[in-house]
């Protein structure tokens, strides 16, 4: 019979409060390992949520608020830029493609975003994934939309049906373009990004449901759907517009030019720059949380330690047995080590168990609310030496009652106190 | 194993705890040759602890030598005196002897877990693996009044008396020269004691084993070929006093 074999059966002698223990190490450990796999998650969600865009060009502004706009649909641009510079620009020789934004409608409480074709032709998101029109088609006619997979779905809307856009950002009866309805041609799958929140129509379109109307109300000249279409739909400005460039190279060249356009004043942004700068603001937070969860271990590991120091004067006299019988102070120490190694890895696994337990339970949840896709991934080497350093501390924590229960045996050597 | 000397020697021994002002143990001269008993009576407080804790190579005397099978402890480092205890000697508490969490099989076992020495010896020949020393301890267990049903019993469902004589056959197993024997049959009645010692002797010289044991009880001391009294403290103030 060897130390590990007497550990483990000392250990499962007094099961019930090293299972409390092995519970709350548990505990702590998907806590410390959960928050760590969401924020890997939602900063990757949020850097994957445009690329092969090299440039994001709007109306001056700070490069985040552009980027909230123009990717994330929050806030509002502080300036339109004419169809004239968009146009001039579109078609320099350095610039292979362009996606128009139009922003400034709503639909039940989501974005309505004008755009053109090419936007399904070129958008991407995460590793070069392209949009797909799962179920119909792209917008052809000026009253066309094509849905985000969350619209279709929060408002239950399918291939054929009507709706109406709202004036601005929020939904008021008053300021219904009710005389011109879209008819809904096309629903996107899901992206786990903002598109799936947005809806889609023609720069044309915004333009028609625009006609009648000048600074925010109707004109006394009402024009129906049909009238609307006789008119020329080109825009006079657009919200902001994404660049694709012929050559990666040339982006800085580019976004200076764009910076310095003499006609207008414009903020040309790089979309991975200014995402991983946003992520540096917003991710304070989770590093707080990350911080807590840290204590949260720190707090289940002294509750390792008092238990084990309160199991100590109970094995007093295991402890004196063993060395009556030739147990060395070293065999004492490794005893209350292995113990302990043995809690903290069974805490471990079952933390890492109930991780991906929740994880499971979870994953559909998050996916249908946010978008962020929490992969069943295996542990990455991060969490790994997290918990790696949840057995290091174990192991150093566990040296004080080692050491504790080492000094008594010599103390009491084979003495008995009953 | 036959030893030319005597298996126990102490030579002049004192032992003195820190900061007290008079000696817990204080023997000039003691021998004992193999195979002989030694009594030593003393009542609580008298040191009796202390010195079995000397002989165990588990305390270090502040002056003279315990010397046991020729080997004087004190040459060796803390970590060979265990070795040395866990090879040459047996040892019996007064009460609570065994882990509550083990068979009285795996109890009487376990001292060869940390004694190759034992080990070997219990499995009769240089290669044998711990079958052969279940089988070594269900002899033993048997010799000792235990039957079969017991020995994969859990150790709590056994009478105290029991429970004292499966650390007799711990102690025995692989054959140790020396038994320390600390107030075994303290927590036993009249009739179980008397055969309790009748056991613990026939089983001793079974194995040429020297007995050391200690008690406050001097009815016990029949059967010792040598007797100690160790004197208390507490009468030395009394007799100042």
């Amino acid at each position: 019979m060897n130390l590990l074999r007497i550990a483990l059966k000392s250990a499962r002698f007094r099961r019930t409060s090293l299972l409390l223990t092995i519970f709350t190490i548990a505990i702590s450990v998907t806590l410390l390992l959960g928050v760590d796999k969401i924020r890997k998650e939602s900063k990757s969600s949020l850097l994957n949520t445009v690329s092969q865009t090299d440039l994001i060009v709007g109306a001056r502004s700070s490069p985040t608020n552009l980027l909230l706009y123009s990717v994330f649909r929050i806030g509002n641009a502080t300036n339109n830029v004419t169809w004239d510079t968009y146009q001039d620009i579109a078609s320099q020789d350095e610039v292979a493609w362009t996606i128009p934004i139009s922003l400034g409608d709503s639909h039940r409480g989501f974005r309505v975003m004008g755009t053109n074709t090419d936007y399904f032709d070129f958008y991407q998101y995460g590793e070069k994934r392209s949009l797909v029109v799962g179920e119909g088609e792209r917008f052809a006619e000026v009253y066309d939309t094509v849905l985000g997979a969350d619209v279709a779905n929060e408002l239950g809307y399918s291939i054929g049906d009507q709706i109406t856009i709202a004036h601005g950002l929020v939904s008021a009866d008053f300021a219904e373009h009710d005389d011109k309805p879209f008819t809904v041609v096309g629903i996107l799958d899901k992206t786990g990004t903002p598109v799936d929140r947005t809806v889609h129509v023609s720069l044309a379109g915004i333009e028609a449901i625009h006609v009648d109307w000048q600074g925010g109300g109707r004109s006394a000249v009402e024009l129906d759907a049909e009238q609307a279409l006789l008119l020329d739909l080109t825009p006079e400005a657009i919200t902001a517009f994404m660049v694709g460039l012929e050559n990666r190279a040339q982006t800085f060249r580019v976004q200076r030019a764009i910076n310095d356009y003499s006609d207008e004043p414009m903020s040309a942004i790089l979309p991975g720059a200014t995402l991983a700068e946003f992520w540096r603001t917003i991710s304070t937070v989770e590093q707080l949380l990350f911080v807590i969860s840290g204590f949260v271990l720190i707090v289940g590991l002294l509750g390792m330690l008092t238990t084990i120091l309160s199991t100590l004067n109970e094995r007093r006299r295991e402890i004196a047995v063993l060395r009556s019988i030739g147990a060395r102070a070293s065999h004492v120490i490794s005893l209350i080590l292995l113990e302990t190694l043995l809690v903290v890895a069974a805490g471990c696994m079952a933390g890492v168990a109930l991780l991906y337990g929740l994880l499971a339970i979870a994953r559909p949840i998050v996916a249908r609310r946010t978008g962020i896709d929490l992969a069943m991934t295996w542990l990455d080497p991060t969490q790994l030496s997290i918990l790696a350093g949840v057995v290091l501390g174990a192991g150093l924590v566990a040296l004080i009652p080692g050491i504790i229960a080492y000094r008594r045996s010599i103390q009491d050597g084979l003495a008995l106190k009953v | 194993m036959i030893v030319p000397g005597p298996v126990l020697a102490l030579e002049r021994l004192r032992f003195r705890w820190p900061g007290q002002s008079h000696d817990t143990v204080a023997i000039d001269d003691l021998s004992l040759a193999a195979g002989e008993h030694l009594f030593v009576r003393g009542a609580s407080g008298s040191g009796k602890t202390t010195l079995l804790n000397l002989l165990a190579g588990v305390h270090t005397p502040t002056s003279g030598s315990v010397r046991l099978l020729g080997t004087d402890l004190a040459d060796l480092s803390a970590s060979k005196r265990d070795q040395f205890r866990a090879d040459h000697i047996g040892v019996i508490f007064q009460q609570f002897n065994l882990l509550p969490y083990l068979s009285t099989l795996e109890n009487v076992t376990l001292s060869c877990a940390f004694s190759a020495r034992k080990q070997q010896r219990a499995t009769g020949g240089s290669d044998g693996g711990n079958v052969n020393a279940k089988v070594t301890a269900r002899r033993l267990l048997e010799a000792l009044n235990l039957g079969e049903p017991l020995h994969d019993a859990p150790v709590n469902k056994l009478s105290v008396g029991q429970q004292q004589r499966v650390a007799v056959a711990r102690a025995l197993i692989g054959d140790p020269e020396i038994l320390i024997a600390d107030e075994p049959t303290s927590a036993l009645d009249a009739d179980n004691r008397d055969r309790f010692m009748e056991l613990l002797f026939r089983e001793a010289e079974a194995q040429n084993c020297t007995l050391i044991f200690v008690s406050h009880d001097p009815q016990l001391a029949d059967g010792f070929a040598q007797s100690i009294e160790l004197r208390s403290p507490v009468d030395d103030l009394e007799a100042v006093s």
